[in-house]
């Protein structure tokens, strides 16, 4: 639970209330809050923790964590469902 | 360099998907892996006990094995870091009351679901007819709360400094849209309070901790700094990494040798000083600052989140009328001890026999970041090979 993974920032939509965007996750795409990284914009990696992105992190980074959540066997289970969290 | 050739085979233990790693240089940066080891091996002299707050970092620890890299004169204890586990027993049976009412939708992080109440899980509670859901994210429990407006949604937010800002979004969200079914029974706990009470208590042992990455990615590390002030004791900042946490020793380690005491960052990839304000506005706007009870280890001042007046048509716990039973914890179950890293789950007399992450007798045995099923995963064994120093 106290894991973040990172992904890619590919759009944004300001829903209101709401900022969200789609983020894709080494090829798997999901949509993810983007409330707190106002600063993020498409193309920017973030870290992604219960749906909500709670930081930004660079690109080489953004590889090494994967590879590092993959060995953990943790990387399915941190991704945010399908239907997404809005 | 590799492990003792002896190690547990994978084939023993839980799922196959986490395998602990047999040799060094089966995971990427082993050189790098390496030769912080040995930086570790060359510097150190004196003897160092060394205790993580993350159960991201516990089960890291664990299934690589990084105890038993380290030479035998650094001790890495681990302290309360599994947020799940730390939920008092009268907040769980509050949600099992909750989630057997007929009006209710009880929606909960899924590691929630096994955690043993005083009679019952929620897992049960749900197999007897409650309807408990489980979600990914708070936004998942709103949408719930939108699609079933004749339904009373209660959403279990348990978390550190990580989740917090998720939690108070979807308050706040909540109240910006008039959602009038939707209300939350909190349990958060900040990291901060926990070290200071863990020092204060005279069973402790700890030279040096190493700080949550990813609690601190949110909270920044500013909050550290009066700790080791006060402590005279040096706090790292760690990823979760197996390099991380490797690079983290190495430095705690150069600090302690040079009796020094700082607050330092090894995780400046995804932290930095401050943190993230946007969230922390978030939460601040939505909680404030309250005594919270850790279930093993009791009441900590100033320790927890509660749900502000203004939020107050939010808060689980004021709208329903929930009355506090006083339970008992399990006898056998040495949670408190474990918790506080005064043990280790195989000191533990129940450990793998009477109690397993199938039959728990605590929450740190059910919760996938709890210490005892990290050693339960990985360390079965740890007593027959002299692992535990």
């Amino acid at each position: 639970m106290c894991l973040a993974i990172p992904g890619k920032i590919l759009s944004q939509d300001d829903l209101g209330f709401a900022r969200t965007g789609r983020v894709d996750f080494g090829g798997i795409v999901r949509q993810v809050r983007l409330d707190f990284v106002p600063e993020a914009a498409p193309g920017d990696y973030v870290l992604v923790h219960v749906g909500f992105a709670i930081g930004k992190i660079d690109e080489e980074e953004a590889h090494r964590t994967y590879e590092a959540l993959a060995e953990l066997g943790a990387l399915q289970d941190e991704l945010p469902p399908e239907e997404g969290v809005n | 360099m590799k492990l003792a050739a002896g190690f547990p085979s994978p084939a023993a233990v839980g799922s196959p998907k986490r395998a602990p790693v047999k040799f060094l240089d089966e995971y990427r940066n082993a050189g790098i892996a390496r030769r912080l080891v040995a930086g570790i091996e060359r510097e150190v002299r004196g003897h160092w006990v060394l205790m993580e707050i993350c159960g991201g970092q516990t089960h890291t620890i664990m299934r690589y094995g990084l105890d038993e890299l380290l030479p035998p004169n650094i001790e890495l204890v681990h302290g309360p870091g599994c947020p799940v586990c730390v939920t008092p027993l009268e907040t769980i049976d509050k949600a099992l009351e909750l989630a057997a009412r007929p009006e209710v939708i009880l929606v909960s992080y899924g590691d929630m679901l096994r955690v043993p109440g005083s009679a019952a899980d929620l897992f049960t509670v749900k197999a007897r007819g409650g309807d408990v859901r489980i979600v990914y994210s708070p936004a998942e429990a709103l949408k719930i709360a939108r699609q079933n407006p004749e339904r009373k949604v209660v959403f279990l937010a348990v978390g550190f400094e990580t989740t917090a800002p998720a939690n108070a979004m979807a308050v706040w969200q909540a109240r910006q849209e008039n959602i009038g079914n939707f209300s939350v029974l909190a349990s958060h706990v900040l990291v901060p309070p926990a070290i200071r009470a863990l020092m204060t208590s005279p069973d402790c042992r700890v030279n040096g901790f190493i700080a949550p990455g990813h609690v601190c990615a949110v909270m920044g590390y500013q909050e550290y700094e009066s700790l080791v002030r006060d402590f005279h004791i040096p706090i790292v900042v760690g990823g979760f990494e197996p390099v991380d946490l490797l690079e983290a020793v190495l430095m705690l380690v150069r600090q302690l040798e040079k009796g020094e005491a700082r607050a330092e960052n090894q995780y400046v990839r995804s932290v930095n000083y401050r943190g993230n304000l946007p969230a922390q506005r978030v939460v601040q706007e939505v909680f404030e600052i309250a005594d919270q009870k850790w279930r093993g280890i009791g009441t900590i001042p100033a320790s927890g989140l509660r749900i502000r007046d203004e939020y107050g048509d939010y808060d689980a716990s004021r709208l329903f009328g929930l009355a506090s039973i006083t339970v008992e914890e399990p006898a056998e179950c040495i949670s408190a001890q474990v918790l506080q890293g005064l043990k280790k789950p195989t000191d533990c007399p129940a450990f793998g026999m009477r109690c397993t992450p199938q039959n728990p007798l605590g929450a740190p045995m059910v919760s996938s970041e709890g210490a005892c099923a990290a050693y339960y995963n990985y360390r079965r064994h740890g007593k027959e090979l002299g692992a535990t120093k």
